[in-house]
């Protein structure tokens, strides 16, 4: 594949070519990256490319004279999958190329130098949707840790609120905080707050009931709260047993249950903390 | 009516499952009650086809019958099959690690419930739920 004096014209042309890559990205990104940023993105990934051509790059964008040019574009669409760019706006950045180089060069037969521009536009979206996918996965963990808090109501009480989808993966990270928050805090006490939980199967049940056998044998009770009218009614019809598990309808209903097991005097504790 | 047919082939499917079979349940203006239980049978039901069906499909559809309306849902796996169908049903029975009481329980949750399955040739259940 020979590219006849395109890359030689484009030299000669860079800063104006540049300017015009630019103004095209510049248009899709609306203002939302500067555009000395921008600039200096596009400078180094052109010079890059036309360095790889005139070293022979050819059309195939994992030869070697192209390592630094896909370095720089994997950096690109990095950022953008991170900061929340669509894939049209990051497929832009390097489609724009094309827009600047018809332009600048005017009848010019670019054919060649388009076609190597195309290839590395897939690979920039190839990229982009690898980088997305790292992000939704770290996005799903992060979920997971933080969609189960375990708080202290009282001493000695703790409360594990549970809201979504209580399905494997979840009710690990749920049973390893809850048994670890008791021997941390020393608690005898846990409450689980089943209140945010959409539907109760059996799954699920079997799930609140390891982790009630697990705190058990660490020698702790646990009650389970926020058991509404549908779910009772959808428990029985399914035949689930919670056994002598303590079980209320509202977290305070629970909590005065494990306040009265501990033997608590609330208002001697108030008059105690307010000296 | 248009019926939805939705992939099971992992835990989140099961979710997609639950999702669509309550939006469905709200349109066909089950009561909050019969919501949950329609919604926790079809749980019950993708996570068996699931679990025991090695993965298969959910058809659910909003259904009619005189002015009553209601929603089907058919879930079909071509897996292994149940060779007792008596014993699956059997509240405590599982062939896994379950509690066994989904296939029995789902039963009790819905209106309608209707099994066929032959040992190599994969199960189909269909449940039904019609708003009161």
């Amino acid at each position: 594949m020979t590219f006849g004096n395109v890359v030689e014209r484009c030299r000669q042309n860079e800063s104006e070519l540049v300017r015009e890559w630019r103004e095209v990205v510049a248009r899709s990104l609306a203002g939302r990256l500067p555009a000395a940023l921008v600039e200096k993105e596009l400078r180094d990934i052109l010079d890059a490319l036309l360095g790889a051509l005139e070293a022979g790059g050819g059309t195939d964008p994992q030869a070697e004279p192209y390592a630094e040019v896909r370095a720089l574009l994997v950096e690109l669409s990095r950022d953008r999958a991170q900061q929340g760019f669509s894939p049209r706006e990051t497929a832009v950045s390097v489609f724009g190329l094309k827009e600047a180089v018809s332009k600048v060069l005017g009848d010019t037969d670019v054919t060649g130098f388009f076609r190597v521009i195309d290839e590395f536009g897939l690979y920039t979206f190839e990229t982009y949707t690898k980088a997305r996918e790292e992000v939704i996965t770290n996005q799903a963990e992060q979920l997971l840790e933080l969609a189960t808090p375990v708080v202290k109501l009282w001493d000695g009480v703790v409360a594990l609120p549970l809201v979504g989808t209580l399905d494997s993966a979840r009710a690990q990270v749920v049973m390893e905080k809850l048994l670890q928050t008791l021997v941390d805090t020393g608690s005898e006490h846990a409450i689980i707050d089943i209140t945010g939980v959409p539907a109760v199967d059996t799954q699920v049940a079997q799930h609140l009931l390891r982790t009630v056998v697990a705190a058990r044998l660490m020698g702790a009770e646990c009650i389970i709260s926020g058991i509404r009218p549908q779910i009772a009614q959808t428990i029985v019809a399914l035949g689930i047993e919670f056994g002598d598990i303590a079980t209320k309808a509202s977290l305070a209903d629970a909590l005065m249950l494990a306040l009265s097991r501990l033997d608590v005097d609330v208002n001697a504790e108030i008059a105690k903390r307010s000296r | 009516m248009t019926a939805q047919e939705l992939p099971i082939h992992g835990d989140a499917d099961v979710v997609r499952v639950r999702q669509a079979v309550r939006a469905l349940a709200i349109e066909a203006k089950l009561s909050l009650v019969d919501q949950t239980k329609l919604v926790t049978a079809a749980s019950e039901l993708a996570r068996n086809t699931l679990t025991y069906g090695g993965g298969g499909s959910a058809t659910i559809e909003r259904v009619e019958n005189g002015t009553r309306a209601g929603v089907r849902a058919l879930f079909h796996d071509d897996g292994p099959g149940i060779a007792d169908l008596a014993l699956a049903l059997r509240d405590g029975y599982t062939s896994g690690g379950g509690l066994g009481l989904g296939l029995g329980g789902a039963k009790r949750l819905v209106d309608a419930f209707e099994i066929r399955s032959e040992p190599g040739r994969g199960t189909t259940v269909t449940v039904t739920k019609w708003a009161r």
